[in-house]
């Protein structure tokens, strides 16, 4: 009994369509991303049944995490560079260029003013390390959270105000940043909140 | 990897030599799926939902008397408490009577059943605008105009938000939630008073805070 031969046939998948197929995936995913912004602490928003969207430019966004700690974010590196020399202006500070790009590149700030400069000297690693345990400081005697407000209103006036915070803070926090807001006649805002499905009517 | 393959022995003079020319895409397919991997995960699709609100102004030019213009018989406070406790009282409250001030939840059977039954004719307005939407009788501006005339309604209610400071946000964004599916188009945010928090220990503590006063 003879073995039957087995034939050796190179197997060669034609791949092209697949190729195909993934680079239109990609080219889509491309187009459409929006990264996720790195924030330097975990917030969970609370649901509502509110659909409004969001807009996507001239946001400035309040986050605030359970234990009160204030940080901001601008969507734009120029307004972020304009505030923060405005803010140099107001304690007394000067910024050097390197440290006003730094800056800029920030995705999120809250540092006291009088720690920014010590901050922005240290490597990228460092800041993400301490910055969770910092915060914009934010009561009567000291409301350099409202001094960051005004500042970047005054360089874009078409900012959005946006307070992002997680549903277990305490609502003497949120008081605190409404007031400094209503303090500078800022009476519209939106609350980000978590998509909730309507109920049933 | 590109294979070039010839086709055997087989050639016949003159004729010009068929090569069979096939690029490997998998190394390619195989660095599409990674990338692709990447901007799956690195991208947030769905953008956050958000509330608007507009909060009234902190104008020492509004005098007391203007901000509690609101008829008392169409107010109706809620005070948020802590560990989600939540009370209410319409209209004035009355200090002497603990039983003035209720307890409520913020369950559908709580304040969504208290809101829509003080708010019913303006529910209702708006379910048939939404229905007459869905049926595309009237159109999408035409429905939006029509709603916000029914929330300021004259026979609407005022509700007046007041929360602790034991209160959580997430507290506050339930009740402005209720506010919305209520279509309840007045309602004001403010800050918790005295009396309010002498109310909720007063409940608390099945009216001895008032008997003491009294005697």
């Amino acid at each position: 009994m003879s073995r039957a031969k087995i034939q050796k046939k190179s197997m060669f998948i034609d791949m092209t369509a697949m190729s195909d197929v993934t680079v239109l995936l990609l080219t889509f995913f491309m187009l459409t991303a929006s990264f996720v912004k790195k924030e330097p602490v975990q917030v969970v928003t609370p649901a509502s049944v509110s659909e409004i969207k969001i807009p996507e430019t001239n946001i400035l966004s309040i986050l605030v995490d359970p234990s009160g700690k204030i940080f901001m974010s601008l969507d734009k590196q120029t307004d972020m560079a304009a505030t923060l020399q405005a803010m140099g202006e107001e304690y007394g500070l000067t910024f050097t260029p390197q440290e006003v790009k730094k800056f800029s590149l920030f995705q999120t700030f809250g540092v006291p003013m009088q720690n920014m400069k010590s901050f922005l000297a240290l490597s990228t690693e460092q800041q993400d390390k301490i910055l969770k345990d910092q915060g914009i400081p934010c009561d009567s005697t000291d409301n350099q959270f409202k001094s960051w407000i005004r500042n970047a209103r005054g360089v874009n006036r078409d900012l959005r105000i946006a307070i992002k915070a997680d549903q277990n803070t305490p609502y003497a926090v949120i008081k605190n940043v409404m007031s400094s807001l209503q303090d500078l006649k800022e009476n519209r805002y939106n609350l980000i909140t978590s998509l909730k499905a309507a109920p049933e009517e | 990897m590109a294979e070039i393959q010839d086709n055997g022995g087989e050639k016949k003079k003159g004729k010009q030599k068929k090569m069979n020319i096939r690029v490997d895409f998998t190394p390619m397919v195989d660095m599409n799926m990674l990338l692709i991997t990447f901007f799956m995960l690195c991208t947030s699709l769905s953008k956050p939902q958000t509330m608007e609100i507009s909060m009234p102004s902190n104008d020492k030019d509004i005098t007391e008397e203007q901000m509690n213009k609101v008829k008392a018989s169409q107010a109706l406070t809620l005070l948020l408490g802590d560990e989600g406790k939540l009370y209410y009282y319409e209209g004035e409250p009355d200090y002497k009577d603990y039983s003035s001030l209720k307890e409520t939840t913020y369950d559908a059977d709580g304040l969504r059943a208290l809101l829509l039954r003080k708010n019913y004719d303006a529910v209702m307005k708006v379910r048939e605008l939404k229905q007459k939407k869905a049926n595309l009788e009237i159109t999408d501006e035409e429905c939006k105009k029509q709603i916000s005339e029914v929330k300021s309604g004259k026979d609407t209610p005022t509700v007046i938000i007041k929360a602790t400071d034991k209160s959580t946000y997430k507290n506050l964004i339930d009740a402005l939630d209720e506010m919305q599916i209520c279509s309840i188009g007045k309602y004001v945010i403010v800050d918790i008073a005295e009396g309010d928090l002498f109310l909720i220990d007063n409940y608390t503590s099945q009216g001895e805070l008032s008997k003491n006063a009294v005697s």
